[in-house]
């Protein structure tokens, strides 16, 4: 084990390169649904046991069910709604489970990223060529059942190793939405090739707010607008990202979907915001910032 | 430790569900169902009736509410207990004021306990609910079949004997089931389980060892004060706000989509305190005056439901 893996640099949120987003936007927004496969029945990781009760856990286990029968919907047509597409951190084998789902997001033209093959599969200790199989097993089926070529990563279940991220530069993934040490995209240190973190959120992700802060749905609608408030005041000095993670099994509850609505309503309905996925952010981020950026970090570093 | 290799295989990784209890099927792509009188919305209210025991064995887990301090837990027991003295006769006086009907999930040892409890349901017309033999008797994978089978004979068998009620509904204590679960439920003759949270709607299940199909109901663990009022800590206010939200969701999609259950799940340690009370009484008072509600049982909405 190491202190710190070194994955960024330290650079402070004053006087960076200013970041412009298309239309001249000042905050670029993203939502990232989390369409997720729980198994009943994993086989278990060294370091992390799937469910807290004996197998079946059937409790637990129908709750997250209910994302894929029932919230999804909700969620997806709340999103229609405001004109926001998906950028979709998946449990791969969901294409294979249920591919009424990928269908739906498929024509609604959203983005595919991997997150990993079950939510019930851990990384811990995984070896590399272990680590690589999720990988490629990843990109390999998304592409051929989407046709996209995926270029983001959120790890299983938020596991790592220390070699995940050379990993992903190497398979050419363009983002990991892995780090949260920032509001802005940010170059990662990596052995070769290029990768950048992506602004996702452990703050604003439904299940935080609602299993962790315990919230109730206006509270959660007023934490979002609230940060979507800071980050638009903050992106007249460079542009912000603001990522909403969600869950259909949290937020597509009856008494919980209508407070997101609202909080999209809200968004949305603000002059210079960027509505767009994590790979269009990349890509722009990549093509007019990233050299930029890393110049700086750079430039500071050396003092 | 490395991980094995077989944590890279995935037996499961198929069409549908990975296991055979349930059909994969999405909400929105059912056909529509109706409600008697052209409802919109069936009220589900679900009550629990409780015993804890001072000597749980706690295994494998405590269920919600069980014994907490170092036997004997006085404080816990007797507050478990007001529910069943007190905060129940509450919960049936507003039900009674809206001319409400509701399902019992009642533990077989409290029907023993307080044979009163018993006739009191009978006389209201409520349908009681087989919950195990009380909430220390968890039901779990991994446990004697042979334990388990004795565990749902003698709920179900001594609830029946005292209600004089043919008891065609089960749930869990804590909603755990182990692997056979559906099966030993299946061979006392239950009809539906409430366990599984997967559903805003009916759907059938399979019990193992080729038992025989029996229904899921969505009894649920959100719109209920365990879970907003203890484990979320929110307001008596936004329980109500909470019970209204789901009231006009599932409102609006029963009104494109076909028949909709809004579960309210009640404990009366918990509703039924004193200063609590009156917000179901608000939530109750609010929901009565919509249109389109059918209050009803659980028993009563899965036949309404299977005759489609």
């Amino acid at each position: 084990m190491k202190p710190d893996l070194e994955l960024y640099d330290y650079w402070p949120y004053e006087n960076r390169p200013k970041i412009t987003w298309p239309g001249g936007a000042r905050v670029a927004f993203w939502v990232a649904p989390n369409i997720e496969f729980y198994e009943i029945n994993p086989p278990i990781n060294p370091k992390r046991t799937p469910w807290p009760r004996p197998h079946p856990d059937v409790n637990l286990y129908s709750n997250r069910d209910y994302g894929n029968r029932v919230g999804h919907w909700r969620m997806m047509e709340a999103m229609d709604k405001y004109g926001v597409r998906g950028s979709i951190s998946l449990s791969v084998a969901l294409i294979q489970h249920h591919p009424e789902i990928i269908q739906e997001c498929k024509d609604r033209n959203w983005e595919f990223f991997s997150h990993g093959i079950y939510n019930t599969r851990y990384s811990y200790d995984m070896d590399e060529a272990q680590e690589r199989a999720i990988m490629e097993d990843s990109i390999e089926t998304v592409e051929k059942a989407t046709g996209q070529r995926i270029v983001g990563w959120l790890a299983p279940a938020l596991t790592h190793t220390e070699r995940t991220m050379d990993l992903l530069a190497e398979y050419k993934f363009l983002y990991t939405c892995d780090l949260f040490q920032d509001d802005q995209p940010q170059p990662v240190n990596v052995k070769s090739g290029r990768l950048i973190s992506m602004p996702y959120s452990l703050e604003i992700n439904d299940i935080i707010v609602y299993n962790s802060y315990l919230a109730t749905p206006r509270r959660y609608g007023q934490m979002i607008k609230d940060q979507f408030d800071q980050l638009y005041e903050e992106g007249k000095e460079s542009g912000t990202v603001m990522c909403i993670p969600l869950h259909a099994y949290a937020v597509g509850h009856p008494h919980r979907i209508a407070a997101f609505e609202e909080a999209l309503d809200y968004i949305t309905s603000k002059e210079g915001v960027w509505v767009t996925t994590a790979r269009e952010i990349a890509e722009y981020y990549n093509k007019h910032y990233y050299d930029q950026c890393a110049a700086d970090i750079a430039a500071r570093k050396k003092g | 430790m490395p991980v094995a290799p077989e944590y890279m295989q995935y037996p499961m990784r198929r069409y549908g569900m990975d296991q055979d209890f349930y059909t994969w099927s999405m909400l929105p792509r059912r056909p529509k169902v109706k409600w008697p009188n052209g409802a919109n919305v069936a009220l589900w209210i679900c009550t629990d009736l409780e015993f804890f025991a001072l000597d749980q064995p706690a295994k494998p887990f405590k269920a919600p509410g069980g014994m907490v301090t170092p036997y004997p837990d006085l404080r816990h027991f007797t507050t478990r207990d007001y529910g069943n003295r007190v905060g129940i006769q509450r919960i049936w006086r507003v039900l009674d004021k809206y001319k409400l009907k509701s399902s019992v999930a009642m533990n077989s040892k409290v029907a023993e306990r307080y044979p009163y409890l018993v006739k009191k349901i009978n006389e209201r017309g409520d349908e009681i609910i087989a919950m195990g033999v009380d909430q220390g008797k968890i039901h779990y994978g991994g446990m004697d079949d042979a334990a388990e089978a004795a565990l749902v004979r003698e709920s179900v068998s001594t609830l029946r004997r005292l209600s004089g009620q043919p008891v065609t509904g089960w749930m869990s204590p804590a909603k755990s089931e182990s692997w056979k679960t559906l099966k030993h439920v299946k061979d006392n003759g239950i009809d539906y389980v409430c366990d599984w949270v997967c559903d805003d709607m009916p759907f059938e299940l399979r019990a193992p060892d080729n038992a025989g199909s029996l229904w899921a109901m969505p009894h649920s663990s959100e719109i209920s004060d365990r879970k907003i009022i203890i484990d979320n800590k929110h307001s008596e206010d936004e329980f109500v706000e909470q019970i209204k939200d789901q009231f006009t969701v599932l409102s609006k999609e029963a009104a494109k989509q076909g028949g909709r259950i809004l579960s309210l799940s009640l404990v009366p340690y918990i509703i039924g305190l004193h200063y609590r009370i009156k917000y179901l009484d608000i939530a109750l008072q609010w929901l009565s005056k919509q249109k389109g509600v059918w209050s009803a049982t659980g028993s009563e909405i899965l036949t309404a439901f299977k005759a489609q």
